[in-house]
């Protein structure tokens, strides 16, 4: 399929529609947004290569990203750019919703470029200030239908501010008209609110006044907006804005952010769908979106008919079957096969040793060579547990002496005190793949638990897994612990928090047996191979040892060289708030607000789909995953089942989300926030402590940040209030896990896992955003799309206590303490301040227009100390719980002064 | 210091920009041509540049030729004088390299203000000065900018593309500190030359408006790229009408190219310019391409034939000339263009008109 409109009806250079590149939006495409985050530049520009190569005429430009220095990202990016002549032939549109990341943009570019957006939203003063920089900069510019009083919806409001935004600009400063793009918002349809069924005609409308009165102006839009309510199904989205377009462009629209290249042609939408769409599109029918709902499925995926199975790999023999099967996760037949090889064979192991192993040893071979992936061998290994089950009555019944030989068998578990264990499990099933016997010992597994089994089960090879900060601590201790005992064994080390760097600084010094850091599932094979081989072992230790040692020399310099602020003098550079001109917003409810068995339909449109991905290591972001070259058959794939095993977690309610929320008075006094029992703010119920950034000024930025810099100081006067909460998706998810792993079905039980969690982190979202329109109320009239959610486009953060901006995970025990959380969710602590169940999401929301995320990073003693001293803790207990964030080894303390 | 010439009709510096407009509409004007050759040509030794004013600079002060305006302002009058008298309506002022940026080799960026502003000082005296012997040929004062020495497109790093070696706010205060000199010292035009990089000449016109603005002084800008080479396009990168697109809001008295290119290489990109332009194109190519010493072959003769031939073809309003021209390449081109009706503007529908590389233009 192919662009159905473009370049070519005039000159070269001349347009009749404008086809805008969205791609290189972190907004719009979170391939592009991880690529900016990660620094990775030059993967960003095949973006934009891509984008131009595949039609689009200008590209847009957006760095609006919480994470993101937006301006430093603009500017570094513009420039990179303009050295690649075959992109920056085309000109740029510079989008963000600051103006000084416009103005950064602006100053780096030679061409004429489109700046998107300016608006009468903040009034006519700071509008026509703007509309004459830009006009001073040389730039056409993008005018929202946006004025003092919010977005317009109807096509009568949207004109009215077209009109007025036209007039100011032309007649007030003499901007000249033909440089001045409308963009009339186009909003979601077929939602299921009847309000928004108006809302393609509505733009279409307002695209045609603004054509007939306002002589020489354009009409933009975004067009992937409208489709929303559709997200997921790519096929019917495609199809939604190809019709879009063709009646908009027809009103009068003349331009269009679109991802170039992915439009299909009009004509060539299979005329059941074209005509469901246009219905919706032109609310034409009452029941327009219900018919589109109903034929949206058949669709999905590319828009490729269900396909009946081909059968034809039944017809070679059984061995090739097994192969097939295992390689192409279809569980269907295995039993079936399995057996008529068992009546083949002498004795029923053989039927593992031979041809299982066999197929079992293509699917590491492929996995190995990068041509299959995680979801894939997962799902094979569900084929191959079934193939075993099957087999096991009749092992058992000829009382076979030992069982088959493995490659060698290996403890798992994740540590005490925490619960999170998807990719501990995903390294189980890939060792078992590879005929390694795994004895996974589940979640919050004490060390001593750990060693007996070890010993008793003649391991060779321990391994550890823990995602929250504390549970570094925790295997430091466990490696400490098997070295007082004399192991020699090796011990692997990984899940989210861990690192390399962690594993060779702090772990590794622990121990004199092999210590290695697994980055991931794929990579578990080669360590383990490596470690039980006879030949390389040596020679593999010595080489981990070697960069281990390279990595902590490598810290201690670094610690050395650290251009750091004691804490008294970071406190003199806090967030640059003035609290003298403003005031904080008051809750419309403040106090505790329950939601009991929220509704998971309701969240499902809420979902990041990246993470799950990478759950899957699968490399790539959603939605560009799907059409990825390498793994987007394999994402497709598992998106798919995804996408099925949700539909019956809404339908037959397998989870229930539960959380609560409370708005309380605060005020800061120093780097701690107080919470009052009410509004007279005498009684302090709690204190909430916060940790400040003592990076120096050489490292960045001038501010020292500490959440309690964005809450109004108790000396200001000013009444400030501070948010918290706590959600879980994940109430039940052990009893369908338990029940998949009976069938053994480890994909399954993945699966249900990886989508309790997305769905928490939905739920946090939608939670955060009823918070900021209704609860706090400080944006009643936010109305952002999934993906401007994902990209935090909204006014205030939620910091979760165990993250970068916090990171001291005992917090959470005031939070919860604040929330009652634990009697009415039912998420509990464990003794390392992880949730479980682990499907979980606590965190604090300020509302601060200012607030943003940062990472408190290295402190120092000075600061530890001092947070000891309010915490109430002793110096030692500090150093442990905020191990992790020591710029300093406290193993040294007697060598100060 | 010499009293302001008073003309009538010609005194105030409206009455000037009335009657440069005036003389646009009714013939081809004439630019002066090359400083830099004339300069040259008097074999000056460090002390002549260094004058008694910079006798104890620390630093080599030779070539530095826009320092002549304090140390030897009576040769650069005299070159003004050479120019006027060879039949330039227009004659730019010594300023080329007084930016900030561009005196910073010198060490003496402190200096770029006074330069502009006692070089614009030296131009209106000697312009003035013709305009009163013959006050039927009234002659006007054009504030030379150049592009610096810096470029802002342009990474100085081979390993990082990203970076730059001046920001456009760095330019913008260097431009506006020249712009500021030029208006105070009385010139008539300013006149942003030899572009080579497009992002450098936005900070310049950017600096510009906000002096204007600030000043409440206008006045009329030409602004002059260079074509860098027979691709067509300037250092930076861009095609000829992308640079007009990039910098037409500017709303210049003329658009124009010069330097890097003879009349032969030149022609077709003036006319590309004189296609899209719907104002004055400005054109003064240097006499010919370099020689295999570095010095420019075209004979005076040469070069007003083509410019001749361009002026009768409606493709310039005002032609001059660049490296290597001298007062008789003037003269001879001040006769061939002498009497010939000047080029209309472009009549150009007004539409959306971006710019990269290349040029975009949004069909209504």
């Amino acid at each position: 399929m192919t662009a159905a409109f473009g370049a070519g009806a005039e000159a070269p250079g001349t347009a009749v529609f404008v086809n805008i590149g969205e791609r290189t939006n972190v907004a719009g495409s979170a391939r592009f947004r991880r690529l900016i985050l990660a620094g990775d530049y030059d993967a960003a520009l095949e973006i934009a290569r891509q984008q131009v190569e595949a039609g689009a005429q200008i590209i847009d430009i957006n760095m609006d990203e919480g994470m993101l220095d937006a301006e430093a990202a603009m500017v570094r990016f513009l420039n990179l750019l303009a050295s690649e002549p075959d992109i920056s032939r085309v000109p740029v549109m510079i989008d963000s919703s600051k103006w000084s990341v416009i103005e950064a943009g602006l100053k780096c570019v030679q061409g004429k470029a489109i700046v998107n957006s300016i608006s009468l939203k903040e009034g006519e003063d700071a509008f026509l200030h703007h509309a004459r920089l830009v006009r001073r900069y040389g730039a056409a510019v993008v005018v929202m239908a946006f004025d003092e009083e919010g977005q317009a919806e109807t096509a009568e409001r949207k004109f009215a501010i077209c009109e007025r935004s036209y007039r100011l600009l032309v007649d007030r400063i003499g901007y000249p008209p033909e440089d001045i793009i409308f963009d009339p918002n186009i909003f979601a349809v077929a939602t299921g609110i009847e309000e928004h069924n108006r809302y393609a005609v509505a733009f279409m409308d307002a695209a045609r006044m603004i054509k007939a009165r306002l002589p020489y102006a354009h009409v933009s839009g975004g067009v992937s907006n409208v489709s929303f309510s559709f997200r997921g199904n790519d096929a019917v989205r495609e199809a939604m804005h190809a019709v879009f377009l063709y009646h908009a462009i027809q009103a009068g629209m003349d331009m269009g952010i679109v991802n170039a290249g992915q439009l299909p042609v009009y004509e060539e939408i299979p005329e059941d769908l074209r005509v469901r769409c246009e219905d919706v599109i032109l609310n034409r029918r009452l029941d327009a979106t219900e018919r589109l709902l109903a034929i949206a499925e058949e669709y999905r995926g590319g828009g490729q008919q269900a396909v009946a199975p081909d059968l034809a790999w039944r017809s070679g023999t059984a061995a090739q079957r097994i192969t097939h099967g295992l390689v192409n996760g279809i569980d269907e037949f295995i039993v079936a096969d399995t057996e008529e090889i068992r009546h083949q064979v002498a004795h029923p192991l053989e039927v593992i040793e031979g041809p299982l192993m066999d197929g079992m040893s293509v699917v590491g071979d492929l996995f190995g060579a990068g041509k299959m992936f995680l979801p894939q061998v997962v799902k094979s290994a569900r084929v191959m547990k079934k193939a075993v089950a099957h087999l096991l009555p009749y092992i058992e019944a000829r009382k076979a002496e030992g069982a088959s030989r493995s490659n060698g068998k290996i403890v798992l578990a994740t540590v005490k005190g925490d619960v999170h264990d998807i990719g501990k499990n995903i390294v189980g099933v890939v060792l078992q793949c590879n005929n390694y016997e795994v004895i996974d010992l589940g979640v919050m597994v004490p060390a001593a638990r750990i060693i007996d089994t070890a010993i008793k089960e003649r391991a060779d090879v321990i391994g550890l897994s823990g995602l929250i900060t504390p549970s570094l601590e925790e295997m430091a201790y466990f490696a400490a612990e098997i070295e007082r005992q004399g192991f020699t064994l090796p011990l692997l080390i990984g899940g989210a928090t861990t690192s390399r760097a962690h594993t060779a600084v702090k772990i590794a010094p622990n121990y004199s047996g092999a210590v290695v850091y697994v980055q991931d599932a794929s990579r578990a094979v080669g360590v383990v191979s490596h470690l039980l081989s006879e030949t390389q072992h040596d020679a593999y230790v010595a080489e981990v040892r070697a960069e281990y040692d390279a990595i902590r020399t490598a810290h201690q310099d670094r610690a050395d060289a650290a251009d750091r602020y004691p804490i008294v003098e970071a406190r003199a550079h806090p967030a640059p708030i003035d609290w003298a001109g403003y005031t904080p917003p008051r809750p419309l409810v403040p106090g505790i607000t329950v939601f009991e068995d929220y509704p998971l339909g309701e969240l499902a449109a809420y979902i990041d789909w990246t993470p799950f991905f990478q759950t899957w290591e699968l490399r790539g972001t959603y939605p560009g995953i799907l059409d990825d070259p390498t793994v987007g058959e394999s994402a497709r794939g598992v998106y798919r089942d995804a996408q099925a095993m949700l539909r019956r977690i809404v339908e037959e309610r397998w989870l229930q989300a539960r959380g609560v929320v409370g708005l309380w008075p605060a005020n800061s006094t120093g780097d701690d926030i107080e919470v009052y029992a009410d509004d007279d703010r005498r009684e302090v119920r709690a204190v909430v402590h916060t940790l400040r950034q003592q990076t120096g000024r050489g490292r960045g930025r001038p501010e020292n940040y500490a959440l309690s810099d964005f809450i109004a100081p108790r000396s200001s006067e000013v009444p400030d209030w501070l948010g918290g909460f706590a959600v879980t998706a994940g109430i039940g998810v052990d009893e369908r896990v338990a029940a998949f792993e009976g069938a053994h079905d480890d994909y399954s039980s993945i699966m249900v896992k990886a989508l309790a969690d997305r769905l928490a982190e939905a739920f946090a979202e939608r939670i955060h955003e009823r918070v900021r329109r209704e609860l706090w109320g400080y944006a009643p009239d936010e109305a952002l799309a999934n993906d401007a959610l994902i990209a935090e486009r909204y006014r205030g953060i939620r910091p979760a206590p165990g993250y970068p901006a916090c990171p001291d995970h005992t917090e959470k025990r005031t939070l919860f303490e604040l929330l009652g959380a634990e009697a009415r969710t039912g998420i509990e602590l464990t003794e390392s301040f992880a949730m479980t169940p682990g499907a979980a999401v606590s965190g604090y929301y300020f509302s601060h227009p200012q607030a943003r995320y940062f990472g408190v990073g290295r402190i120092e003693r000075d600061q530890v100390e001092d947070y000891a001293r309010r915490k109430g803790w002793t110096v030692e207990e500090a150093e442990r719980w905020l191990a992790p964030n020591l710029n300093y080894d406290p193993r040294h303390r007697e060598r100060r002064g | 210091m010499t009293t302001p010439t008073r003309v009538a009709g010609f005194s105030t510096h409206e009455e000037r920009i009335a009657a440069l407009h005036r003389a646009l509409s009714e013939r081809v004007l004439v630019l002066d041509g090359s400083w830099g050759v004339l300069i040259q040509g008097f074999g000056l030794t460090e002390a002549d540049y260094r004058g008694e004013r910079f006798r104890e600079w620390p630093q080599d002060l030779k070539g530095n030729n826009d320092l002549l305006i304090l140390t030897r302002p009576d040769l650069v009058r005299g070159i003004h004088r050479d120019y006027l008298d060879a039949g330039a309506d227009i004659t730019s002022t010594n300023t080329f390299a007084s930016t900030s940026i561009a005196q910073a080799d010198y060490g003496l960026q402190a200096y770029a203000e006074e330069l502009n502003r006692e070089g614009a000082r030296l131009g209106r005296e000697v312009a003035d000065e013709f305009t009163a012997r013959d006050p039927s040929k009234p002659r006007w004062v054009a504030g030379s900018i150049g592009p610096t020495n810096r470029t802002a497109s342009i990474s100085p790093d081979a390993n990082d593309p990203g970076a730059r070696g001046v920001t456009f706010d760095e330019l913008r205060a260097a431009y506006a500190e020249a712009a500021r000199g030029l208006i105070d010292g009385g010139a008539d035009i300013l006149l942003v030359e030899t572009i080579f990089d497009t992002l450098n000449a936005k900070a310049a016109v950017f600096a510009i408006d906000e002096v204007f603005e600030a000043t409440g002084v206008t006045l009329p800008v030409i602004i002059s790229g260079s074509v860098v080479d027979l691709s067509g396009r300037n250092l930076s990168g861009q095609t000829v009408e992308a640079f007009w697109n990039s910098l037409r809001h500017v709303k210049p008295l003329a658009i124009g190219l010069n330097c890097s290119l003879g009349p032969a290489q030149m022609r077709e990109y003036v006319a590309e310019l004189s296609r899209v332009a719907d104002t004055a194109v400005s054109a003064y190519p240097n006499a010919g391409l370099p020689n295999e010493f570095g010095g420019y072959d075209e004979t005076p003769e040469d070069m007003a034939e083509r410019l001749g031939e361009w002026a009768r073809a409606g493709i310039v309003n005002i032609v001059g000339g660049c490296c290597g021209t001298k007062p008789p390449h003037i003269r001879a081109i001040a006769d061939a263009v002498r009497g010939v009706h000047p080029r209309t503007p472009a009549r150009v529908e007004p539409r959306l008109r971006l710019s990269g590389l290349e040029p975009f233009e949004v069909a209504r």
